[in-house]
């Protein structure tokens, strides 16, 4: 069955499932460790200051916000500002004309939206440096990760979380 | 004397018409020039499919890497003995500037969407693993590979050294606009990349820009918005790249159902079974892959000979723009009437969208998302480019946005008028 647009499907389904989704920083983070515990998601990520980062991921935001399927809110903050997406109406209907190949998400989007964008930068730049071993992992995070001061009960929880994410 | 301190008995200069010369005096930077897995760079185009649209555009990887190298070590010979610069660091920032697109395949796009792989990974395998590359940097110290490897990654502890090869206003940027500029023969590309440099200052772990460089940078942030929309994804390059695609999924569906290759493809087949090893994938390279679809264009097989007929002869498809939202109706009916005629739709209709070529535009971001440009105040506050400049923030705001399809207009014109469904293609394709 021909999908169209598949990609900007899937990704429209993570804000779908999200409600709404508040934060740039959060939605690069949330589909990444997707993609890592083998969602499909056929976004190209490369690491940034901030961890892993897909510039395809936030074109294909674009896009959808110029075709009118999700809604962006900006919010001027003191330093920097922020956005919020939620899906409009038109990206509900995509979405259901839509034959998404795609195992069932909701509840792995459900544990991610409520974690901080801090601790997902964690989780994502730790998996990001897998197979590595564990040691090795926590090294290279607090190497690459000096001024964020992730503690070791942090990595614990976060060992914990992409524990129960893959399962 | 130690190996990282060697120095030629008299510097070597490559003629290079965008930085005028390339100036080598480090041993280590002279032989990783001349490692086979570099030179291997000469035979790898740096823009793809753009030739068939900008007839210049045959400048390679190689030119482009030592033009990244160059601009390092200019910028390194401006941070000498500036406050937060660490020379210890000048030589590992220059391998990694020459190293970083080490390795990029052929027709790398699409190799890489198709086949599923990383130029990236193989850039690390390249300097880790058992090559010319890898002997070269151990002879620095043994963890040097690693090292040149963690910079390229971006994931060095010394942020500064990563931000020269990868930030948003980097060595690797300003090199490839300009180049890319003037290969194609285009006017946009151009800024006064020197002004830029000398403005450069390393404060804690990024670069900025010292506040009277501003219009400089402006110059280079609106070369990059017209360079995308004017060159790297124009059109007819995308038409090409779309063919390219198509013949690399119909060549591992045919293998992967047994079809019987006139020419067998050897160079490929560690590619079709999805386990490319290190040397299966040096050995390819553009050379090995044009010969491949002039082969191919031989074969039996209707679609696969159509399509590298198609590529080798510039025989593109045209393109409409769409709008997936108020047209997905007729888009859905137009696949069907496709597979209808005998078009197989999944090789002559394809739909392609500006994120299907990610390019770094000029993002000011949200706080922590990405490092944005920063500038550097006369009171020595650092504020975010957007917020400075008027220019910059009327570009990075909203982006527009582009979805194509493209289809075989001389396939649709090729059919007879009896068949009903033909009138129906070109209505819906506003023919």
């Amino acid at each position: 069955m021909f999908v169209l647009l598949k990609n900007h499907a899937k990704l429209l389904k993570v804000f779908e499932a999200s409600e709404e989704i508040t934060g740039r920083k959060k939605l690069q983070k949330m589909v990444y460790i997707l993609k890592k515990v083998g969602f499909p998601f056929e976004e190209k990520y490369a690491f940034h200051f901030y961890g892993p980062y897909s510039e395809e991921l936030s074109l294909r935001t674009e896009e959808l916000c110029n075709l009118g399927f999700i809604d962006e809110i900006k919010e001027k903050k003191s330093n920097y500002t922020q956005y919020r997406y939620q899906v409009t109406d038109q990206g509900e209907m995509f979405l259901k004309e839509s034959t998404l190949d795609m195992p069932p998400v909701d509840e792995k989007i459900a544990t991610l939206k409520e974690e901080s964008s801090r601790f997902l930068e964690l989780v994502a730049t730790m998996l990001y440096f897998e197979p590595a071993t564990k040691a090795e992992v926590e090294k290279k995070v607090q190497e690459v990760k000096k001024k964020s001061n992730y503690t070791e009960e942090d990595l614990a929880k976060a060992w914990t979380f992409i524990d129960k994410m893959k399962h | 004397m130690a190996y990282k301190d060697e120095q030629l008995h008299e510097e070597k200069v490559f003629k290079d018409p965008v930085h005028r010369y390339i100036h080598v005096r480090d041993q280590v930077i002279w032989d990783l020039i001349g490692a086979k897995e570099f030179q291997r760079l000469r035979r790898i185009k740096q823009l793809g499919t753009t030739y068939v649209t900008f007839h210049g555009a045959e400048h390679s990887r190689f030119n482009h890497s030592l033009g990244v190298y160059e601009i390092v070590r200019r910028i390194l010979i401006n941070f000498e003995n500036r406050p937060n610069w660490n020379q210890e660091e000048r030589l590992l920032c220059l391998c990694a500037a020459l190293l970083h697109d080490l390795g990029h395949g052929p027709f790398s796009h699409s190799f890489e969407k198709v086949f599923k792989l990383d130029h990236e990974d193989y850039t690390r395998a390249i300097i880790l693993g058992d090559t010319e590359i890898c002997q070269i940097l151990s002879r620095i110290s043994p963890d040097f590979p690693q090292k040149v490897a963690d910079v390229i990654n971006k994931t060095y502890p010394d942020k500064l050294v990563v931000s020269l090869i990868s930030s948003q206003i980097d060595a690797d940027r300003m090199d490839y606009l300009q180049r890319d500029a003037y290969y194609t023969g285009v006017s946009y590309g151009h800024f006064d990349m020197e002004r830029i440099l000398r403005v450069m200052r390393p404060v804690e772990d990024q670069v900025v820009i010292k506040e009277s460089g501003m219009h400089a940078v402006e110059d280079y942030i609106m070369s990059r918005y017209q360079m995308y929309w004017q060159v790297y994804f124009h059109p007819v390059t995308r038409s090409a790249e779309v063919i390219l695609s198509k013949i690399l999924h119909r060549v591992k569906r045919l293998y992967t159902e047994g079809y019987a290759f006139k020419f067998e493809p050897i160079h490929f087949r560690s590619f079709f079974e999805g386990e490319v090893d290190l040397q299966d994938y040096l050995r390819l390279d553009e050379a090995v892959v044009l010969f491949y679809f002039q082969q191919w264009a031989e074969e039996d097989d209707a679609i696969l000979k159509d399509l590298c007929l198609r590529f080798t002869n510039r025989q593109l498809f045209k393109y409409v723009q769409y709008n997936p939202n108020l047209q997905m109706k007729d888009w859905m009916e137009l696949y069907r009437l496709f597979d209808a005629v005998g078009l197989d739709s999944e090789y002559y209709l394809v739909e392609d969208s500006s994120s299907d070529l990610p390019y770094d535009f000029y993002r000011p971001g949200e706080e922590e998302e990405r490092v944005p440009i920063h500038l550097l105040m006369p009171n020595g506050d650092l504020r975010e480019l957007s917020r400075q400049s008027e220019i910059v923030e009327a570009i990075s705001g909203k982006k527009r946005t582009d979805h194509k399809l493209y289809f075989p207009l001389d396939s649709i014109e090729a059919l007879s008028d009896d068949i009903p469904e033909k009138k129906k293609i070109l209505e819906i394709l506003g023919r």
